[in-house]
């Protein structure tokens, strides 16, 4: 396709997404996290103008998630060894909007701080009852609910008697590609927080608390589970008045 | 406009991702047996050379006629032109660092200024040691006429382009992932 004649202009008119605050994210290079030094990209990062294939996304449906993926509890025959917890809460955009119908995905470390994975080594138990990974798709308002039990904090290498706090791990998809997001959500109070150069690695202390969850007693449920409430939040978009031409066509 | 919230910060996805972010039918952006289909294949080093085992590539990209199914889209949503197409790919890497994800080659996409972008496919990297994914794209080596004329290409340094650029393999495309080194993959801030 060209057009080269007087139209100088596609009238395609796209979304902007927002650009991050440069303190929102944690730095790729932090030397606390000894992973990042081999493979935090040196060269500065390019700017990449959004265009349709960032402003699109994919959209994940029903298909992927089965009648149990929300509850770690039950995907066994037996129960899983640990505290029970709901942890529920909304994707939002960063506008306040409601993401609905969108693919969250967690896993976790069992409640002895274990994850059922061939790398993970370290002399703690595995749970036959607990496989740490779960799906859901948000509702129509955004809302979201999982059922599991809480996570045993681990060692890890990477400094001298190093743990990592209690965590869930998050992957979202939001309605475009600008806005997949892979996060960690901890638990209030977490003693570990202060040796953890992965939490520490968000420099921004209003950002960070972000990441840790609420604990919320009006949503346990009475002599079954506790719970904890974690929004989040995705990037918004400019507000651009939208035009609705179709002189592309 | 209501007040802005701040958004989530990203975490990396560390060493067990594989757990959490496995799909038996990840890489298969178009089904088996798609005509035209080919495997896009690579591996992912980081800046001491050595292969990255704990990472994970997702894929994006519009259908072969340049469309996308999706309501953003000021042209409309427009279900794909290929049957199964899913548009999304992932691949966790393998015990050698290698990914790989089967598909179709995009269309050409128009530009709000007039302009047109090259078939290319947008991609996320994840892994540990990641604190947050990186962005790159991939350009295709047997469009040289529309990579030229490609503003984001073009936006890139000259001698650091080649790194967007998948090259002929086998049974398909190669397109290994840098994370650093004399051959560092161009990442973008999107």
């Amino acid at each position: 396709m060209t057009t080269q004649d007087t139209q100088a202009d596609s009238g395609l008119v796209l979304p902007r997404y927002r650009r991050d605050d440069v303190d929102a994210h944690p730095p790729l290079l932090s030397p606390g996290y000894q992973s990042t030094v081999a493979r935090a990209p040196r060269h500065p990062l390019v700017y990449l103008p959004q265009r349709l294939t960032e402003i699109t996304g994919p959209l994940l449906g029903e298909g992927r998630v089965g009648a149990l993926d929300h509850d770690l509890t039950r995907q066994h025959d037996g129960e899983p060894q640990g505290q029970r917890i709901i942890v529920h809460g909304r994707v939002l955009d960063g506008d306040g909007r409601p993401v609905p119908h969108t693919l969250v995905e967690i896993w976790q470390a069992n409640a002895a701080g274990r994850y059922r994975h061939a790398r993970d080594t370290w002399p703690a138990p595995l749970d036959p009852h607990f496989e740490g990974v779960g799906r859901a798709l948000t509702d129509d308002q955004g809302r979201y609910r999982f059922v599991t039990v809480q996570p045993g904090a681990y060692p890890w290498r990477n400094h001298d008697n190093a743990w990592r706090p209690a965590h869930i791990h998050f992957s979202l998809f939001g309605r475009a590609f600008t806005q997949r997001l892979v996060t960690q959500m901890y638990f209030p109070g977490d003693p570990l927080f202060f040796q953890d150069p992965v939490f520490n690695s968000v420099r921004d202390q209003a950002a960070r608390a972000r990441m840790i969850a609420r604990y919320d007693h009006a949503a346990t449920t009475p002599e079954w589970a506790l719970a904890y409430e974690f929004d989040i939040v995705l990037r918004g978009r400019e507000s651009t008045p939208f035009e609705d031409e179709d002189d592309d066509e | 406009m209501s007040e802005q919230l701040g958004v989530m910060p990203a975490q990396t996805v560390g060493p067990y991702l594989h757990i959490g972010l496995h799909w038996p039918d990840g890489p298969y952006v178009v089904p088996e047996g798609t005509p035209g289909a080919f495997w896009i294949s690579g591996r992912i080093v980081d800046g001491t050379g050595t292969p990255v085992v704990d990472a994970m590539v997702e894929s994006w990209q519009a259908d072969p006629e340049g469309r996308f199914d999706h309501p953003d889209d000021p042209r409309g949503a427009r279900p794909p032109a290929l049957a199964g197409f899913r548009g999304f790919g992932r691949s966790e890497t393998d015990g050698q660092g290698c990914y790989r994800l089967l598909t179709v080659k995009p269309g050409a996409l128009p530009e709000p200024d007039g302009g047109t972008e090259a078939p290319h496919l947008t991609l996320s990297v994840f892994g540990r040691g990641l604190l947050h994914r990186l962005v790159t794209r991939l350009y295709f080596p047997d469009e040289s006429t529309a990579n030229a004329a490609d503003p984001v290409l073009r936006s890139v340094d000259a001698d650091r382009r080649g790194t967007l650029l998948a090259s002929p393999a086998p049974d398909g495309l190669r397109f290994d992932i840098h994370l650093q080194g004399d051959h560092e993959t161009v990442f973008f801030a999107l």
